[in-house]
Parts: C-alpha cells; structure tokens; sequence
C-alpha cells in the first residue's frame, strides 16, 4: 500500500518527517518496508510553454525550442519529437538539479545556445510505464498549468511510504484507514473528506437485484448523467501515480482515487450499455464468458459471482468490470457501483482465472459494508465536479441482512494480565477511543462497541493487542516467566541417541550434509531400484514444483548419491558424508492417513583411503558406541549394491541396515567413475536394539593373561568371522580377545588357500593360566577349525 | 712400590682425559681395577713388602682405588650428560610440519546453529518436541485459528497431498500436538523442515527450517515472551544484542508481534546485512491464541502461552554471512568443512 505524505496530509495534521512517521506507524503496527522520495532532489524545475519549435540548423535529430517559463522566455534545445507548439512541459532551468543528483547547466548544443531541459517522466522519477503514450516518448506533456510555478508543488513531488497491510486489515488498505492509525498513534484526530452531494431533481432510473445473496452482502449504487469524458485533472492523476495506479479518464480514475482513499473498490458503468439498466448480481453460468476490461475473455463457472444485465454478465464482481459497459470517451451516463462481496469467493474467482486487481486484492480480505454509501457518494461527487455531470437523485442501496453491531465485554485486569502491564482503566479507554472504538467503563470491565471497518476484532485479546500496540510493545517490562512453575528443559532418548550418532559419525571423520525431501520418480530409476520395489509407492505431491520434485522420499540414497556426483564433478578428491533425515511411508495409496515418517542415515564415502573396511570401521563404531550387540554381517542381497562387497546389519535376527560400494553400474548411472561406499541405516531400528543405559561396570582382570598366536590355511572363501567366532565358542570364558592380525594369500600359498593370523588372549579372572591348560584349550581350538573349517596350521 | 701407585694413579688421570665414552671408560676401569688390572698387578708384589711397609702401601693402594673409583664415577657423569644432550640436540624436528591429522567431519552450519538455540531453550527449561512433515490441515491451518477461508492462508503457498493431507508449512502444528498431549506447564521448542512452494532462488527454498517455541502455564504475559526472547537474542548473537517488538498479525497468536534485533554486522549503525537499518527482522511471536488454547483442550480462562517461530537457515545465514540459500542444500564439501 503506497501512501502520498501529502495525501495523508489532507486527513491527520502531523509534523513528524516522513521517515520518522514511518519509524512511529511501525511500532504500532503498520510496517512501514521502504519510503520514495519523489521531489527531494529536485530543484529548479518549473513548468513552462512552449511558444515556438524549429528544427535544429545543424543537427537533423535535435529541435531548438522557445519555452515561456514565466520571467523569462528560454531558448532550449531537445531530443525530444513528441512535443508541440502550445504543450506545457516540465522545465530544468540553469542550475537545477534531478534525481540521482544530475546537475542541469546552461550549454551549447551544435553550436546553439541551451538554457535548460526539457524534461521526461523518467528524469523527475516517475514511472513511466503508468502514463499513456504520449506522455512517455519523450517529454513529459502536461495539461494546462500556471506558467513558473515549480513542479514540486504543482505535481505533489513528495514522500510516498510504502506499508506492508496484514490481511487482517483491509480498512488499512486506504488513506484515511492509514490517516487513523496515524492519529491513534499520536492520539490525535483525524477527518474523512469533506462529502456533499447536489443532486438535480431527476429520479435515479438504475435498479438493482442481488440473486446471490450469500455471496453479495451489499449493492450501492449512483447514477451520473451527462458526463463529459475526458483526462482527470493532474492532481488526481499525480495521487494515482504515487500510488501505482495508471490513470485513465476523469470517471475511472475517481473510483480508483476513491478506492485508495476510502479503501471501497468501485466501478463504473456506461449505463447505456448496461440492459433495460437493470443490475443483476448472480451467479455465472458454468462456460459463460465475458471479455474484461484487460481484453481478455474468461470463461467462468458457477462458483463465481458476476454483475449482470438482464441479457449478459457486465462483470466479474469484485475482480474486473467487463468491456461491454466500459467508460468510453462517448460514454455519457454512468453507473457508479460501490459494493460489499464475500471475500472468499472473490478469491476463488481471482485464483481461479489467475487474474489479481487492486479491487480482488481487497475484496478477498473481507471489507466492510457500511462504507459504500459514503465512498458512493464520495465518487459521485468527484465524478460531478470533474466530469460536468449531473447526480440525479436518490441512491440504490440493496443490503439484505445488514451487519449487526458489535459490542465486547472486555475484562481491564485480564488484559494487564495479558499484557504483563498496569494500565489503567482510563487509559485503555483513551487508546481505543482513539482507534474509534466506542468505550463504556462499567466497574472492572469495559464495554467496547467494535467499528464496522474492525472486523479483525472479536474478542477480549484482540482488544489487548490494540491497546498494547498503542500503548507500546516496547514499553512493556521484560520478564522471565516470573510467575510460572519451573520445568526441565530435556530431550528424550531418541534425540540423545540422535545426537550420539552425529557425534560418532562426525568423529569418524563423515561430514554432515541436508537435502531437501523431495524425489522423482527418475532418481529411482537411476538407483536401479526394481519395478517392485515397495520404495516406488512414495507419497505424491498434488502441486510438485516439477517432475523432479513430484514425490516424497522413501529412500536417502539418490540425495546423497546426487551430492557425490556434485563433489565428484567438482574435483572435491575425497569425500566421506552423510545425512540424518526421515524418509516417508505410506501405508496405503492415496493417502488416507499420514504416512509413518521414519529416521533414517544415509552415508557416502569415496577417496584414496575409502574401501569396504573403511565404511565398516565406521559402522563398528557406531554399533559399539551405541552398545549394540549380536551384531552380524551377512552378505547382502540388495542389488543396488555391488554383490561382493556388501553387507546386511543383522542384529537380533533383524536387519537394520545395509552397505558396502554401490552397485558398480549406478556408479555409471551418476558418471562417477570411482568406488562409491554407501550404507542406510534406519535409526528406529538402531536405537530399538541400543543397550545404552544397559552399561555395567565389569571387574577388571587380577591375573595376567597368556598370548598365543596362531596361523592356519583355510579355504579362500571361508569368512574370518566364522573362524572367530569357532575359537570363541571352543575356547569358552578362558578366550578373553582375539585379534586378527593377518590375512595372506600369495607366495608360498596354495592358489584355492588364503592363511589367516590371529593373536589370542586367554585368561582367567579367578587365577593365574598354567601352560598347560593353556595348551589345552589352544589345542581344542586347532582341532575344531580343522575339523570344522579343514583349516591347517601353517 | 708407593711410587708405582702414584704413577699408577698420575696415568690413570691422565688417560681419564681422553676418554669419551662409557665404552672407553669401562675398558679403562677394567685396565686399572679389574680383577687383572694394573692396580692387582701391583698388589701383587705387596707380598715382597715388609710388615711395617704393608699398612702403609695397602692405605695408600685403597686411597689410589678410591680416587680412580671417584675420578671414573664423576667422568662417567660428565659422559652421561654430554650423550644426553647430543641425544637431545639430534632429536630435533621441524616443528612447523603439518601435524597427523585423523581428519573428523564437520556438522552442517545449520546443525551449528540450531544445536546452540537448542541449548539456551533446554537452559530456559524448554524440551524439545518434533512432529509429522506430512500433516493433517487440521493441525496445520484450522486449529491454528486457520479456517478453510481465512485470507492468511494465502500467505503461504502449500504442497497439498490430498484434500486434507499437506506437507506442512510451519512448525506450529507441533505446538498444537504438544498442547493435546500434554498438560501445562507446558514449554518446548520444535525444530523441523517445513514446506511452501516457492521456486529456488538465493533466499528461497521450497524445503527450509524453522524452530517453533511455546510457552503454556497459568500467567505467562507478554512481558514474560519478551523477556525471554530477548534473553534468547543476547545468548545467540552477543549480550549487546537489542531487541525490537513491533505489532504483527498471526492468525494464532494475539497479541503478535515480530522482533527485530540489531543488527549483529554492524551494531546498529546500518551496513548491506541490515539493509542499512541497524536492524534484522528473527522471529515471529505472540500469546497463543485463545481459540488454538481452546481447540487444543487448554482453559484460556485459566491458562495463557507465548509462542514464536523462527526461520534457522535465514538465522544461519545470517549468523556466517552466507548470501546464497542454495549453498546449504547443495551440499559441496569445501562448503560444509567451513563450518
């Protein structure tokens, strides 16, 4: 919402600089985003005439103008083709200045004389998009004004405040709604515009039916006979171009001004094309279609409300008059409307055709019927004064089931409380007072009669926000939760443990990464992920940004396999990541209930120093830390990974997840042309199985223990893990570790054989080993992996 | 005989002179009094000696063995100390080599962040709850005094799922699901993704965070929000830290307002991070409204809350003076090991 200081200026008496007033409405509520200055680098700029143009002796392109600008007559040259004898123009004498600080002198062009410029809109800062064609090629072409008068004055050159309006206050959509937080801010008082209204005795001929109540509240209207069509005076148009309105002609741009001023939209008619002048506002036929003033034809439904004649939509409430009614240069009589619609529906309308106004915009906030007969009337004065017309007599007012007054019982302790002030009574009363609300104190409460305008308002904590607002958010004491009762601020044991795996993975050397959730069904496809696939029922979005973005992810891994293809494209030569976030399971398709969303880690490792082991490594220290035990890697089946150098996290009999180098063609499906170690781990699961508060102190050892090493040649493909675990089993509570220290094949090995070292400690708790119940025991342990495993001593 | 040991002892020291190891020092020793030495050899010859001769050779043999035997412990000393030093003096290293690093990762710098506003709210006594991304619009809109019509919901482009199904687009749901689980004093942050639909750009993402906060218990003010939120804001950005309530609209909260804090780049005197006004909006805020207390099973009568909602990769941003939103989604690691 842009607001002209000046124009504020005409309702509330204020003396603050605009960038203070915008620093004061701020803290009360009206944001204030940016503040133009229009006119305050301007200096010696006047209006002149233009009393005679030649063609310049020496150059084709430039033309040597005699303008009057009022003590003196000026000879000055211009670029400019779009200027005549007769025009009133915008003149930068010698010595002036313009926006962004250029300095205007007296020089010689081709050898003549220029004593200043003639200037455009652009060079005094305006926007020139708004003007019609003749004003913006070239010089800036005014209607007729006085002669030396200085064009700051003249075309309101100001400070125009730009407000950010909440949509829940429409009423502030307009200058006398901003004019009333500026006086309640400085509990001053405001007028509205003076309105007076000379009707001529001939009887309104216009009549009005509203077929759709439940979607038009109210319908006002006025009928203008004789008009004369034809530019609004400059000051009007100067208001509308501040306010980044384009002006159109003296009718269109009153209900535009009154729109800006009052905050009603309103339009105007040519009555003469309006049928048997009878306004009907209904409902539009599903596939009617109607040509609006943007030249566009709408095909619209029934769920949208138009403005119809007895033949044919004339236009669609709320959001845009029709072509077939519009103010035409011949128009002579008008109809001026000033109506109430449900907001709800104007926004269904305005969405639905993609077509936002200054009107919808505020329509679908909702607005307050008791002002259309004012703003009515306010146009049709306007209407009057500058377009000679007549007002003829009385005003179509159709309003069936006027709005009930308002009136809240508010409690004067409760809102201290509230607030964590101590108001007065007294001075609650003077906030709202000056926020037009009316006020009775009646004991301890006070009894507040809502405006029309307030519909934001509806109860005892909308009225403390007004008076805190008012009163000063920042004058309220700061305090710490003084009167409440003390809570423990804790995580629970899933965040704990959330926050472990951060740490382990981060000490690992994995740096942490986030991706957005979404998926496309393609990032499937280029994990290879098999038709059947449960992953492939993902939760889709209605309205995806795009294909790419369609679904909700089931699976971490093509966000990180994307980041390491963007690392690996990079040059990045080494990376090791991952990423904790919830992929998302529907339990059925469509979605009939909310999917279960489940937290799940994703890790990508690729480098010199990055194999098999090295993932391994990180995921041992992950299930140690967490004190995850029966742990077992079984080789897995999942066949996004490479068959041989993967593995299933088994714990309890339940996997709770997988890694090892992704499968060597999805490395060619993301050009990466290295080894990619990835695994998923879900973290439900993880921390299902976490003994985390099942740590108990165990006794250290007293007696020392006795290390015995052992080789033995065993079949290539026997895992180490089952030979481990044949010398725990046989060596029992006497094997305290055991350690594999080397595995060889090579020289001196059979070609089917591999030899496997391991230290092992055995121990007692009780007593000192002999050798020879050592010996005992390592002997078993021979004897069962040969039998077992056939393995040989080396 | 005396002679022979004071010569003894006389070559003794003097091949003690150049001597310059325990290596030599020992044969040296063993030279003069080892079982075969020179010292024995001569005491050998103490039998041809009268008796009135012995004492006195024999004290004098036992004086020579004594300062040989101190004279070789002191060199033995000497040695000791100029081997040790020559140890240390070639155990010198170029101390400005780079050290061996066991390279550990880095958190993400949103994860910085948040981690540290979680902290000062489990200080304040605020636990942390989480809740669905994919939410009912129920929780999302309607019992955030949010109804099907209501011109707010404008404000925020969804991603709808089904009719009622959304992915949510702020985080005070969990504030609702808080409130009908659990009974006052109720006080918790939630951080969590949320979604709107907006193309990617440099301070847009249709996937950002935010970090929701509620206070519920009997007589919390608005005072109270304030006082906490600006103890929030020195704790994050430095006990100069100002603080700045202006009015702002929520459809559940009322009173609401938005605080600005000072801008942490320049301290309030304007630069480019503060657009030049000395001041950065942070947060959404406001007393719950009574309609959310009530729909959530909560006694406005007897019960009132603050609650407040702020924006962690704008925060982030803000905090490492990122000028491009797209860097925290993008994941390169010459970003992520800054942090």
């Amino acid at each position: 919402m842009l607001v002209s200081y000046s124009w504020l200026k005409d309702y509330v008496d204020v003396l603050v600089d605009a960038k203070k007033l915008a620093d004061d409405l701020t803290m009360s509520g009206s944001k204030v985003e940016t503040i133009k200055s229009y006119g305050n680098e301007i200096k010696n700029v006047v209006i002149g005439k233009i009393i005679s143009i030649e063609k310049h002796p020496d150059a084709d392109k430039l033309q040597v103008g005699i303008v009057d600008v009022g003590e003196e007559k000026l000879q000055i040259i211009t670029g400019a083709q779009n200027i005549k004898v007769g025009d009133y123009i915008p003149v930068a004498l010698h010595g002036s200045t313009l926006p962004g600080g250029v300095k205007i002198k007296r020089g010689k062009l081709r050898g003549l004389e220029s004593n200043g410029m003639m200037c455009s809109a652009k060079e005094l800062g305006l926007d020139e998009s708004l003007l019609p064609d003749y004003q913006r090629n070239g010089i800036f072409i005014l209607p007729e004004l006085p002669i030396g008068e200085d064009i700051k004055k003249v075309l309101e050159l100001d400070d125009v405040i730009e407000f950010e309006i909440t949509p829940n206050r429409p009423d502030c959509l307009s200058v006398v709604g901003i004019a009333r937080e500026t006086a309640a801010t400085y509990r001053k008082s405001y007028r509205m515009p003076e309105i007076k209204i000379y009707e001529v005795a001939d009887k309104n001929p216009a009549n009005v039916t509203i077929d759709a109540d439940d979607l038009c509240y109210r319908y006002v209207a006025r009928v203008i006979r004789n008009a004369k069509i034809g530019p609004s005076p400059i000051w009007m148009q100067m208001r509308l171009l501040k306010a980044g309105i384009r002006p159109i002609n003296n009718i269109v741009d009153v209900t535009n001004y009154v729109m800006m001023e009052l905050g009603q939209p309103l339009h105007a008619f040519d009555l003469d094309k309006v049928k048997n002048r009878h306004i009907i506002v209904r409902r539009a036929k599903n596939g009617e279609k109607l040509v609006t003033l943007d030249d566009k034809e709408r095909i619209l439904d029934s769920e949208m409300l138009v403005i119809a004649d007895e033949e044919k939509a004339i236009g669609l409430a709320g959001v845009m008059g029709g072509q077939n009614t519009e103010i035409t240069d011949d128009t002579v009589n008008i109809l001026i409307e000033s109506a109430n619609f449900k907001g709800s529906n104007i926004r269904y309308t305005s969405k639905k055709l993609g077509l936002r106004s200054e009107a919808s915009s505020r329509f679908e906030k909702g607005l307050d019927p008791e002002i259309t007969v004012m703003a009515c009337n306010r146009a049709a004065q306007l209407m009057a004064e500058l377009s000679g017309g007549e007002i003829l007599n009385g005003i179509v007012d159709v309003y069936p089931k006027p709005i009930e007054e308002k009136v809240l019982s508010v409690r004067h302790k409760k809102i201290n409380k509230l607030l964590g002030t101590n108001l007065t009574i007294g001075e609650m009363k003077n906030i709202l007072t000056f926020l037009d609300f009316g006020v009775i104190c009646d004991g301890e409460n006070l009894v507040v009669k809502v405006p029309a305008f307030r519909s934001d308002i509806e109860g005892e904590a909308d009225i403390a926000e007004e008076i805190g607002r008012m009163y000063g958010y920042n004058n309220i004491e700061d305090t710490l939760l003084k009167g409440t009762q003390i809570t423990a601020g804790v995580k629970t044991r899933e965040q704990k443990l959330e926050d472990l795996v951060k740490e382990v993975f981060l000490s690992c050397g994995l740096n942490e990464i986030i991706t957005t959730s979404f998926m496309g069904m393609k990032d499937l496809d280029k994990i290879n992920l098999p038709d059947d696939s449960p992953l492939r029922k993902a939760v889709k979005i209605m309205n995806p940004l795009g294909e790419d973005q369609g679904y909700m992810r089931t699976t971490l891994l093509p966000s990180m396999l994307n980041v390491v293809y963007t690392n690996y494209s990079r040059k990045v030569s080494d990376l090791k990541a991952f990423e904790i976030s919830r992929v998302f399971i529907p339990k059925s398709l469509p979605l009939e209930e909310l999917p279960v969303e489940v937290k799940t880690t994703v890790i990508g490792m690729y480098g010199h120093d990055v194999d098999f082991l090295t993932l391994k490594g990180v995921i041992e220290v992950l299930l140690d830390v967490l004190n995850v035990n029966n742990v077992k890697y079984v080789r897995s089946e999942n066949t996004l990974y490479h068959p041989g150098r993967s593995a299933d996290i088994i714990v309890d009999g339940e996997c709770i997840g997988v890694f090892g180098e992704i499968n060597p063609d999805i490395e060619e499906n993301y050009d990466i042309n290295r080894e990619v170690y990835v695994a998923e781990l879900n973290l439900e699961l993880l921390f299902k199985h976490a003994k985390d508060d099942e740590r108990k102190y165990k006794l250290l050892p007293k007696y020392p223990a006795v290390e015995r090493d052992i080789a033995v040649l065993v079949d290539k493909n026997t895992f180490v893990a089952d030979i481990e675990s044949i010398i725990r089993e046989t060596g029992g509570k006497l094997v305290d570790d055991v350690k594999l220290f080397d595995v060889y094949t090579g020289e001196n090995i059979p070609e089917d054989k591999k030899s496997v070292a391991y230290s092992i400690w055995y121990r007692s708790y009780e007593r000192t080993l002999t050798d020879e119940e050592v010996n005992k025991v390592h002997d078993k342990i021979i004897r069962k992996l040969n039998e077992k495993l056939g393995a040989q001593l080396r | 005989m005396e002679e022979t040991l004071r010569n003894l002892l006389e070559e003794a020291k003097r091949e003690l002179e150049t001597v310059d190891s325990i290596k030599s020092l020992e044969e040296l020793r063993v030279k003069y009094l080892g079982k075969k030495g020179e010292l024995t050899k001569i005491l050998r010859g103490m039998g041809n000696l009268s008796p009135e001769e012995r004492p006195v050779v024999g004290k004098i043999s036992n004086e020579v063995r004594a300062e040989i035997e101190s004279l070789l412990a002191a060199k033995r000393d000497e040695i000791l100390k100029v081997e040790k030093e020559e140890k240390i003096r070639s155990e010198y290293i170029d101390i400005t080599l780079p050290g061996k690093v066991h390279e550990i990762g880095h958190k993400h710098p949103m994860t910085k962040v948040l981690d540290e506003i979680k902290d000062i709210f489990l200080g304040l006594g605020f636990s942390i709850a989480e809740g669905p991304e994919i939410e009912l619009d129920y929780y999302n809109f309607e019992a955030l005094n949010t109804p099907p019509d209501h011109p707010a919901r404008d404000l925020q482009d969804t991603f709808y799922i089904t009719k009622n199904i959304l992915l949510r687009t702020q985080t005070s749901p969990v504030q609702v699901r808080t409130m009908e689980k659990n009974k006052p004093p109720i006080k918790v942050i939630s951080p969590g993704r949320v979604y709107r639909s907006d193309e990617t750009d440099a301070t847009h993402s249709p996937v950002f965070n935010q970090i929701e906060g509620l206070a519920v218990d009997e007589g919390i003010t608005m005072g109270d929000l304030k006082g906490v939120l600006n103890l929030f804001a020195k704790r994050l950005f430095g006990s100069d830290t100002k603080t700045k309530f202006r009015p702002h609209y929520f459809p559940f909260t009322e009173p609401s307002a938005e605080m600005d804090v000072s801008c942490f780049a320049c301290g309030g005197k304007g630069c480019r991070v503060c657009g030049y006004s000395g001041w950065i909006e942070i947060l959404g805020s406001g007393m719950v409204h009574p309609n959310v207390l009530r729909m959530s099973g909560i006694d406005p009568e007897k019960y009132s809350g603050f609650a407040f909602g702020m924006g962690l990769d704008r925060i982030t941003m803000l905090s490492y003076g990122i000028d491009d939103l797209r860097l925290l989604y993008e994941n390169d690691l010459r970003f992520i090991k800054q942090f």
